[in-house]
């Protein structure tokens, strides 16, 4: 292989990819966009998800352990209200002055017992997330290149919930609705996700009802227009296309209804996905200047397809897409070129990312992007060839360095630009350190950046590590250097 | 902080080693004989400029090798005397105490047979006891308890070896299993660390340099006012200022004498300090070395306390991989140099000496007219405390713990 075309393998699986692990450049081969390409013909499905429960499943789960945890906490509080009963049958005088201080002391135990109670159902949810990030997280580690797997993670963040609202959820949620989808059309993914319980309950689309609808007459409560806006802004068109408060409202009203079956009214069923009439306002609605006249779950279907197939939908997701993997400033042209795929194929979202990575535009650019924290890391564990990783530490160092898995603060996820992140540079190294302290028994920084750099790397890093005074410190700098942060 | 915050859990152990152990199957070595012995080697990552620590201040080359920065017995602060010709450095008072009661030797001149300059090969050399780098996969104390094992003078069952630090250092890897003991606290990247990438983004990545600075700057703020806790578990907090480096140091090496007072612990041990690699601002009487070798003075302190009753049969060895340049380099440091000091502490120590056969400092005394030229096979110190302290074969020492090294005697009379 000449030096030219491994400088494109390495940067094919920096930039495209989830960072070169051993042996990966070989597999990259001389046609790193084939090898891109490639990738995408291979299924995304995860076997290691076999045995993990459905997000309909995972949420039954938590709610039964919530139902528990309360009937046990309410019998505590009976069981020591009844004791103290027992222990005061008669009070004498004395004790009847001294009753203040005893009230207190009994409160002090009722509440004890109801926290110890409270204890002894831990929430379910927890362990859920932390199994759903490790099979993530060892997908990320196992792709060849993780072309696809990054795609997963991008519409993953840009279709985002939050595990702070719906933990239980949150890793079901990006099987289900995103990874399915991924590298289908973009269509089908909208529809997926925004019909998803997780994005329901997240953007607060439960409990919306209509001003007219069955249940909206008989009770104060009503519309809730954070779904329709979010769709709107973040998901399909993009702020500023166009779009009213009007536009909002009616599509806020074409979305009641869309809600899940409540956990404790269905055993089988609880928590999927559902349309409940008594919820829905009645009626047509105008959206964007067209008239939708169903009357159930189609309605909100049809605003749905009519978004997916927008223009500025396109010029969205295009925009978006160039800026994660190749610049914070795209080549307008291959912006241009991405958009025209996907109105030319109706959103084939693997069509999209062929058209990115056809285009010289983006190769041609320095390696100016910082990768995302999460990218980072596992590039690092990547290029030590560990395959398997401690969730609990995995997700702690993610949250450390600003990216928790699933838990952006708000709906417009994380960030792809480098002001947003760079300031955590000092975090990484610590991060970095403490990595690099742990492996330093089983890596060498000498191979990495040749078996898995290919020595494509800054002769100044090159030296920093070979000056290093410890392995330690070697891998740190290499983890540390620019070649390794930025793609 | 109390003492039982220091047991290990069986988590830690096993994160750190993979490897289970049982206490009550903790072997004493050379029962036989009414001993038993410990031994703690400390490994100081980065080659330590031993003329910075312990001064030829009776050499008459001495003053004209390092100009100002030389350590001398009417500098500021004064250097310590240790005796006619040699003083140590200001900062380890621990240290000079010790040696004045005999409880501690200092080696001078001394250096493994790596001539080389890499830090990697020569920790290699240094820990794994053979002649050339990457030759084996583990260390020579490991190998040493094996052969006890095999002699039948320490029980073979369980563990024996203790490894401080989530790595467990090569000096103790191999087939006898070892118990590593993880702190809790994490050590942030080095200043050390941070100035070579802030170098390194200087010259590749101006955005992320300027950023790094900005963080440095900010710490070192943080510090002069005193507001940073030098324990502190956030390791997103400021960097580690010295204080931060004393307390891990303190709390390694006295976590590490407290198994090894144990009477069902381990009677050996191994652990590793980085930080010594003084290419610039060295600052022998203050400065980077001088708060290193503080750090150290003071973790001498917690293991000769944390030991108890058991100091008087403890030795701790304290190695490099290499010295460093005779000279001061042009940015008031020094670069990587062959020979150095060896520090010996411990009840066990017939100590109150300096050994050294002392080569010289004119140009044409030095090792390839830049090193303090090594006149003492660190082996035969090694050597000698394992035949005398541990009582390991001479033969055994030659052939399988340092092989290749029958033309290097042991040492005698280390131990008293």
């Amino acid at each position: 292989m000449s030096n030219s075309a491994k400088a494109e393998a390495v940067l094919a699986l920096h930039r495209f990819g989830m960072g070169p692990r051993p042996g990966s450049i070989a597999s990259v081969g001389s046609d790193p966009r084939g090898a891109l390409i490639a990738e995408l013909d291979r299924p995304l499905t995860l076997t290691a998800a076999a045995g993990l429960p459905t997000s309909a499943k995972a949420y039954r789960t938590v709610a039964d352990a919530n139902a528990r945890r309360t009937a046990r906490v309410k019998q505590a509080q009976q069981q020591a209200k009844k004791q103290q009963m027992a222990a005061a049958p008669a009070m004498s005088e004395d004790q009847a002055q001294g009753q203040g201080q005893g009230q207190t002391q009994d409160k002090d135990a009722a509440e004890m017992a109801a926290k110890q109670a409270a204890e002894a159902v831990p929430d379910p949810g927890r362990p859920m997330y932390l199994q759903e990030a490790k099979l993530r997280t060892e997908a990320a580690l196992a792709a060849e290149i993780g072309f696809a797997e990054r795609l997963v993670w991008f519409w993953s963040n840009h279709f985002c919930i939050s595990a702070n609202k719906i933990q239980s959820m949150s890793g079901a949620y990006e099987r289900e609705a995103v990874r399915a989808n991924a590298l289908g059309r973009f269509v089908d993914l909208l529809l997926a996700v925004e019909g998803h319980p997780a994005m329901l309950f997240y953007l607060d689309n439960l409990e919306s009802m209509g001003a007219n609808s069955i249940a909206g007459i008989n009770r104060s409560r009503g519309l809730n227009e954070n779904i329709a806006r979010e769709i709107m802004e973040l998901h399909t068109l993009g702020v500023r296309t166009g779009y009213t408060q009007d536009d909002v409202i009616s599509f806020a009203n074409v979305m009641t209804g869309w809600t899940l079956v409540p956990p404790g009214a269905d055993p089988q069923h609880g928590g999927e996905f559902t349309f409940n009439p008594r919820l829905h306002e009645p009626g047509g609605q105008t959206v964007l200047g067209r008239r939708y006249e169903q009357e159930d779950a189609e309605q909100g279907r049809a605003v749905l397809r009519d978004l997916a197939a927008h223009p500025a939908t396109a010029t969205h997701v295009a925009t978006k897409l160039a800026r994660h993997f190749v610049a914070d400033e795209p080549p307008p042209a291959l912006v241009e070129q991405m958009a025209k795929t996907f109105r030319d194929t109706e959103g084939d979202l693997k069509q999209v990312a062929i058209a990115m990575v056809s285009s010289d535009d983006a190769w041609r650019g320095p390696p100016s992007k910082l990768k995302r924290p999460g990218e980072w890391v596992v590039g690092m564990v990547r290029a030590t060839g560990i395959t398997t990783v401690d969730p609990v530490r995995f997700t702690g160092g993610q949250e450390l360095l600003g990216e928790a898995l699933w838990r952006p603060s708000a709906p417009k996820g994380y960030p792809d630009d480098e002001a947003s992140w760079i300031d955590g540079v000092g975090r990484r190294l610590d991060i970095a350190n403490n990595f690099a302290e742990r492996i330093t028994g089983m890596a060498d920084p000498q191979i990495i950046i040749e078996d898995v750099f290919a020595s494509e790397i800054a002769p100044e890093v090159k030296q920093a590590v070979g000056r290093a005074e410890s392995r330690q410190q070697a891998l740190a700098l290499l983890f540390m250097s620019a070649d390794f942060q930025r793609r | 902080m109390g003492l039982d915050r220091h047991l290990p859990t069986r988590r830690e152990l096993l994160a750190g080693s993979g490897a289970l152990f049982a206490w009550s199957q903790m072997p004493r070595i050379a029962r036989a004989e009414g001993r038993d012995p410990r031994l703690l080697v400390v490994i100081l990552r980065g080659a330590l400029d031993g003329l910075g620590a312990v001064a030829p201040v009776g050499d008459p080359d001495w003053v004209s090798l390092r100009g100002d920065r030389a350590l001398l017995l009417d500098g500021k602060p004064p250097a310590l005397p240790l005796d006619s010709f040699f003083a140590l450095n200001p900062a380890m008072p621990n240290l000079h105490r010790l040696y004045k009661s005999g409880k501690a030797a200092i080696v001078h001149a001394t250096a493994t047979p790596y001539r080389e300059r890499s830090h990697f090969d020569g920790q290699d050399v240094l820990e794994s006891g053979f002649t050339r780098p990457g030759a084996t996969a583990s260390g020579w104390l490991n190998r040493a308890l094996l052969a006890m094992e095999s002699g039948g003078r320490v029980d073979p069952r369980g563990s024996r070896a203790l490894g401080i630090g989530s790595v467990t250092p090569l000096v103790v890897r191999g087939s006898a299993p070892v118990m590593t003991w993880v702190p809790q606290k994490l050590l942030p990247a080095s200043q050390d660390t941070q100035n070579r990438l802030l170098d390194l983004y200087q010259h590749t990545d101006p955005k992320l340099a300027s950023v790094l600075q900005a963080r440095m700057k900010l710490a070192s703020l943080d510090g002069a006012m005193g507001t940073g806790d030098p324990m502190s578990d956030d390791p997103t907090l400021a960097p580690p200022g010295i204080a931060r480096v004393r307390a891990y140091f303190a709390e390694a090496a006295g976590t590490a004498a407290r198994y090894l007072a144990k009477p069902d612990g381990p009677r050996v041990g191994a652990m590793g300090f980085v930080g010594w690699d003084t290419h610039i601002a060295e600052g022998a009487s203050s400065g980077q070395l001088y708060n290193l070798l503080g750090a150290l003075d003071g973790a001498f302190a917690a293991i000769e306390s944390n030991m108890g009753e058991i100091w008087h049969e403890t030795v701790v060895a304290v190695v490099t991989e290499f010295g460093r340049t005779a000279r001061i380099n042009g940015t008031q440091g020094t670069d990587h140099g062959t020979g150095t000091v060896a520090f010996l502490i411990g009840g066990g120590l017939a100590g109150g000496r300096v050994i050294a056969d002392w080569p010289g400092l004119k140009s044409a005394q030095l090792f390839e007219d830049r090193d303090l030229k090594p006149t003492t096979d660190l082996r035969a110190v090694l050597k000698g405390l394992l035949r005398d302290h541990l009582r390991v074969e001479e033969k055994i020492l030659a052939e399988t713990v340092f092989p290749g090294s029958v033309d290097v005697k042991p040492m005698g009379g280390l131990v008293g």
